[in-house]
């Protein structure tokens, strides 16, 4: 991975390019992440940067956590994530990861945790379809069929049933910047992200091509 | 939060356009790009419309074309607008004016304003 950083998502609007046509964006306020810790091949056993995103009141940070940002010199960050960049030697810590890494047109990748839909039936969750509603039917939004019969005697695993949906995390691929702002850390997304606004994404360069 | 929403978008907003209503006559110039060319083109009708806010805000443009009625929509903020002018100010009594698409000649006029 060359370029990562944390963000935070902060709604959608549009946006005109210059002749006119409409793009949906996604805004995101990424960075500026806070390197908090190095962790090396000898003492950890991987490379990755431990990096800090967000403010948050000094109140709700614990004893042993302050002491973890005391010991980097860093204020306290709300989020501590670990990126796994190829560059790790050209880094100190309390150097700081700010947007201006992307630049327009750059194509990324995006994961965050998507939202949560809570107990959901086949139709929305699998994308299954619904039996017919008249006619006696009596079989509305059921999951169908549960499989063969006597062979093989059992409902198969991953079969298609209701259950949880969402909430789990989620990578977008290939997602085009259409705008960085580096003085309000602001990134302009084309499309859409996963998860809430508020919720933290991870921002990377993208795995295609 | 939101509000950095809000900037993103004002910075798109354009404030160049003239106040207008639903049930005014405008002539809209748009851009049309014919080849490498640019040249301006006039829409002139009744707004029969305007919706959403913001940077989504557009309007509906009415007309009748040789006998057929045409109506087109514009984005308010477009950068495709060259720029827009009032001709007439229309008094109506509704925000949408879509019984004017059953009516012909006479009965599909609008009464002018009055402008103290």
């Amino acid at each position: 991975m060359k370029k990562a950083i944390l963000g935070r998502k902060l709604g959608m609007t549009n946006i005109f390019d210059e002749d006119g046509t409409v793009i949906p964006v996604t805004v995101v306020e990424a960075g500026p992440c806070v390197v908090t810790q190095i962790k090396t091949e000898e003492k950890d056993g991987y490379k990755a940067l431990q990096v800090g995103f967000g403010e948050i009141r000094e109140k709700l940070i614990n004893k042993p956590l302050k002491g973890h940002f005391d010991k980097a010199k860093v204020d306290s960050k709300r989020y501590l994530r670990e990126l796994k960049l190829d560059d790790i030697e050209n880094y100190n810590i309390g150097d700081e990861i700010k947007v201006d890494i992307f630049s327009e047109g750059d194509r990324i990748d995006v994961a965050g945790t998507t939202k949560g839909k809570g107990f959901t039936g086949p139709i929305k969750r699998w994308n299954q379809a619904r039996g017919p509603m008249s006619h006696g039917s009596r079989y509305h939004r059921g999951p169908g069929s549960m499989g063969g019969s006597a062979t093989p005697s059992r409902v198969f695993k991953t079969k298609k049933l209701a259950g949880r949906m969402g909430g789990v995390r989620r990578t977008v691929q290939n997602l085009e910047v259409v705008k960085v702002d580096p003085e309000r850390n602001l990134l302009l997304i084309k499309g859409s992200v996963p998860g809430n606004k508020n919720g933290l994404l991870y921002i990377k360069e993208t795995v295609k091509r | 939060m939101e509000d950095i929403i809000n900037l993103v978008e004002k910075e798109q907003m354009r404030e160049d356009i003239p106040q207008f209503n639903v049930g005014d006559t405008v002539r809209v110039y748009v851009k049309v790009v014919e080849g490498t060319r640019e040249r301006l083109q006039a829409f002139e009708g009744i707004v029969i419309q305007r919706q959403n806010g913001g940077i989504r805000e557009s309007f509906t443009v009415r007309k009748l074309s040789y006998g057929v009625g045409v109506e087109r929509t514009f984005m308010l903020h477009s950068p495709k607008i060259d720029r827009i002018e009032v001709v007439r100010r229309g008094r109506v009594r509704r925000a949408k004016l879509f019984y004017l698409r059953d009516r012909v000649g006479k009965a599909a006029k609008i009464r002018e304003k009055n402008i103290r």
